[in-house]
């Protein structure tokens, strides 16, 4: 079936260099001699270790648990033994370090047999299948790292539409296009364990349309499997057609609500990957412990390679035959999106995509920025290239002017950092830059007034816990004073609690619906539900005074 | 290890505003050369002296506002506004005319506003129309086509009318020179004649416009569109700008056919192609959005028609895309898009 597709507005056309990096089947990467474990490798709350330093570790082994439903879990992706749980380089734009898990491997590579688990997908029920792609520490792999379950977690919502996202539209990424080439069936089990945790009523696979040969291939096993629900769909290759936004609404017809979600238009989208890693996890009873990497740029064997998480990059360079002592930029990620690191002694994580050593960029020249930066002619070129329909342009002069009123009234917030203005931009404008340090003052901003928000109530807290103190202390005093002049205070006592029984009849007797099981109390029940509100009484009347 | 964090994209296009002028200078070329071919020398000589008159005043302000010089120079912006105002005045014009448009152009319009980007009026159009009030007489002498294929004016013989104002011939500027069409047009409908009488009487107009003008402009157009297929420009405000004009001019001669000229007339007159492609389409000037920049086509034309039809200057071009100017900001911000996943209308 021919589906009908959509536009999207602006994009540009970006030269793919996708061929070096297709030409070989993946291979494993080497075990390295150290695996670096980042508790921290998705977007949400750091894992928390549960090995200690000197702990023998199996491969597959939970070596941190995630603290609650937004953190993911971190196994052991050889076996070894644990070195050091310490603060390590990581791959993060800021450059910082974070607590990671080393592990010294011991070449076995063994796991422990009988922990594996593996599934049956009809009798599991969502919950089940949300609970195992948790436990096995999966997360979003195409981007940011989300945990997987979130998406995958309706709640009562309806999904119309699951879209599998196969369209790596960066150029250089190779690695969900070789991924489909080679664990197409894999990934429909993937398709069939997503779609029945999220009851979705159909599925599509987007694969971008200048990808003959991964396309026939995902074609042909759809076909086999004969399932009718699955759709593999060719969409346009303009860059950004893979970005999430943009390639529901080439598929859909329909947009993401501004700070909304997917979930609202009756849409999930998964990347490719994280199909694959959860079929691995519910019918293998693997965690997420390695991923497909591409490798590119100026080494002499670009490639994919099937790479262990925690593995350091430089392991990988080498192996791909780059050379360390010409090494002078590597970005994580595509050229368009990916972030700079600032030194290759870093994991691969369970989000790295692509590691771009060099000189990628020599094919088109980047003049330095610097230099050549002239002021804008306010040609319209960033408009026209904008997929969200923003004014960069505007949101520049803002920024710049540090108007940050204004530039969020002209959208800010939904610029999804692309990169097409900056791209196309004739006078050489680091656009991008402009918006994310707007952005970032932003939200210091918020962030200052919420703490100032948050200081003045601890402060009044404080205020009131003085004068509440100060009243409880001289009614210490009175029922002392009371204790010594006689037995009234008990009286008084007693009388409260009657006030507030009869209070409470009063009540029950006004509100036309009862509370159910407050027929036939007990004397002893009454007396407990005269206490409490003769206490919430008392409260009242401490925060009026307030 | 230290490595280089630049910060994304780390690939950028092939541009840069030198191309983006080197191209509107190439889709130049065509009318140029058939201007040459119908009105002599003339132009590529005011062209020469624009260039070089701009390109020293804006060093100049450079130098004086204490910015880099050579990236401005290698800009290409100069060169537009000089080849734009070379074009709108009378090809044997005395040089200093010419000069005098571009001090006005490059040191008023655009350098004591803060240089490229930051004029809110079009250059060429502020020098030409400083010109024409300064020096009516001077600015309105245009000489028609076949008088000059007639006497064989060679290339020497203009660059000394130009700098010397040395006739061949032993003839003078006033025997040469004559009106042009959109000139005629209005001084003779003024003494109440026809359209009809004036187009048959006069041995300048062609088919829709004057002769040679008419040539002139289907280059413009071609260059124009060559400028949208490159994505230079966009279709709005040109077509937005024609269409108006031609919707404008068409209602009244249906009404008035002996009074009032031609839609195709008014077309492939004066500055209107010229305005339309290369001089309303000047992006720091113009308005960014799509529809704004309808809007503001839309309005450089109706404006172009008014003051050609009932203005006290025989073209509009100018005067319209500067007030049009003055109205760019308000128009871009009520004209804002849609944005993506945000409720219509
Ligand atoms: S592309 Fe660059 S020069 Fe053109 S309007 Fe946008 S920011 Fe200005
Ligand atoms: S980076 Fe932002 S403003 Fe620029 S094209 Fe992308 S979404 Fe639009």
């Amino acid at each position: 079936m021919i589906r009908k597709l959509f536009d999207f507005h602006g994009g540009v056309n970006l030269r793919q260099h996708k061929k070096e990096t297709t030409q070989h089947p993946v291979q494993t990467a080497a075990l390295p001699k150290r695996l670096i474990l980042p508790l921290h490798q998705h977007i949400g709350h750091p894992a928390e270790p549960v090995v200690a330093v000197g702990d023998k570790v199996f491969k597959s082994q939970l070596i941190a648990r995630p603290v609650s439903d937004i953190s993911a879990a971190v196994h052991a992706s050889s076996s070894g033994k644990v070195v050091d749980i310490c603060e390590h380089d990581i791959p993060h734009p800021s450059g910082l370090k974070a607590p990671c898990i080393i592990i010294e491997t011991d070449g076995f590579d063994r796991s422990r047999r009988e922990s594996v688990r593996t599934h049956n997908l009809n009798d599991l029920s969502p919950a089940q299948i949300r609970n195992i792609i948790h436990q096995a520490g999966i997360v979003g792999l195409g981007g940011a790292g989300f945990p997987a379950t979130i998406k995958l977690n309706p709640g009562d919502k309806k999904v119309e539409t699951l879209i599998i996202n196969g369209a790596e539209c960066e150029p250089y990424i190779t690695c969900d296009e070789m991924l489909i080439r080679e664990q197409a069936v894999e990934i429909i089990e993937g398709v069939l364990i997503m779609r029945q945790a999220l009851q979705a009523s159909r599925c599509v696979i987007a694969i971008e349309n200048r990808k003959f040969k991964t396309l026939d291939i995902m074609n042909k096993m759809v076909a086999r499997s004969g399932y009718d629900f699955i759709e593999v769909v060719a969409v346009p290759t303009v860059y950004p057609a893979g970005g999430e936004k943009q390639l529901i609404q080439v598929i859909t017809g329909q947009e993401v609500p501004s700070q909304g979600l997917p979930i609202d238009i009756g849409v999930v989208c998964q990347n490719i990957a994280t199909a694959y890693a959860a079929c691995r996890a519910v019918e293998h009873g693997e965690p997420l412990i390695s991923r497909y990497v591409t490798i590119a740029g100026s080494v002499v064997k670009p490639r994919n390679l099937e790479v262990r998480i925690g593995t350091p990059i430089s392991d990988l360079i080498e192996q791909c035959g780059g050379n360390r002592q010409t090494l002078s930029k590597l970005i994580i990620g595509g050229p368009m999106m990916g972030f700079a690191l600032h030194n290759d002694d870093v994991p691969v994580v369970k989000t790295t995509n692509c590691i771009l050593v060099n000189s990628v960029i020599a094919d088109v020249p980047l003049p330095s920025r610097s230099v050549s930066a002239m002021p804008c002619i306010r040609c319209g070129a960033c408009a026209d290239a904008c997929p969200m329909n923003l004014l960069p342009q505007q949101l520049y002069w803002y920024a710049k002017a540090k108007d940050f009123d204004k530039v969020q009234e002209y959208d800010l917030f939904d610029c999804i950092e692309c990169g097409c203005c900056d791209y196309v931009c004739p006078s050489h404008i680091p656009l991008v830059q402009y918006y994310r340090f707007a952005k970032t003052e932003i939200w210091n901003q918020e962030r200052e007034k919420q703490f100032a928000d948050y200081s003045r109530q601890r402060h009044e807290f404080h205020n009131y816990r003085l004068e509440r103190e100060k009243q409880e202390r001289e009614a210490r005093h009175k029922q002392k004073r009371a204790e010594v002049t006689g037995q009234k205070d008990g009286d008084s006592k007693q009388a409260a609690i009657q006030a507030a029984l009869e209070r409470v009849r009063q009540k029950r007797e006004q509100s036309a619906v009862k509370p159910k099981n407050t027929d036939n109390l007990t004397t002893e029940q009454q007396q407990l539900i005269a206490e409490v509100e003769a206490r919430r009484a008392k409260k009242t009347t401490i925060k009026n005074k307030h | 290890m230290q490595l280089k964090t630049p910060t994304s994209p780390h690939i950028h296009a092939d541009t840069s505003v030198t191309a983006v002028m080197s191209r509107v200078l190439l889709a130049l070329v065509p009318a140029i050369i058939g201007y040459v071919y119908f009105f002599g020398w003339g132009l590529p000589i005011q062209i020469a002296i624009a260039i070089t008159a701009g390109l020293g005043f804006e060093a100049a302000m450079l130098r004086l506002r204490q910015r880099p010089i050579k990236p401005f120079l290698q800009d290409g912006s100069v060169i537009v506004t000089a080849v734009l105002l070379a074009f709108c005045i009378p090809p044997l014009c005395p040089w200093w005319i010419i000069v005098i448009g571009m001090f006005f152009a490059v040191v008023v319009a655009k350098q004591l506003y803060g240089g490229l980007g930051y004029n809110p009026f079009n250059p060429a159009m502020v020098g030409y129309v400083v010109l024409l009030i300064s020096f009516p007489k001077e600015m309105t002498s245009w000489v028609p086509p076949e008088i000059l294929n007639n006497l064989e004016v060679r290339f020497t013989d203009t660059l000394a009318i130009v700098f010397l104002g040395d006739f061949p011939y032993k003839l003078s500027l006033d025997a040469l020179t004559m009106a042009t069409p959109l000139d005629t047009v209005k001084t003779e409908l003024s003494l109440s004649k026809t359209v009809g009488e004036i187009k048959s009487g006069n041995a300048i107009f062609g088919d829709f416009g004057g002769i040679g003008w008419e040539w002139i402009g289907n280059w413009l157009f071609l260059g124009g569109v060559w400028l949208i297929y490159k994505k230079v420009i966009s279709w709005h405000i040109p077509l937005a700008m024609l269409g108006s004009l031609f919707a404008i001019a068409m209602i009244f001669y249906l009404k008035d056919a002996s009074n009032y000229a031609s839609p195709m007339f008014h077309i492939f007159s004066g500055a209107a192609m010229l305005g339309a492609f290369f001089i309303a389409t000047d992006p720091v000037s113009a308005c960014t959005t799509p529809m704004g920049k309808v809007v503001f086509g839309a309005g450089v034309g109706v404006l172009t028609y008014i003051i050609r039809v009932w203005g006290g200057y025989p073209d509009g071009v100018a005067f319209a895309v500067l007030l049009m100017n003055m109205a760019a900001p308000t128009i871009d911000y009520y004209t804002r898009p849609r944005v993506y996943g945000h409720p219509r209308g």
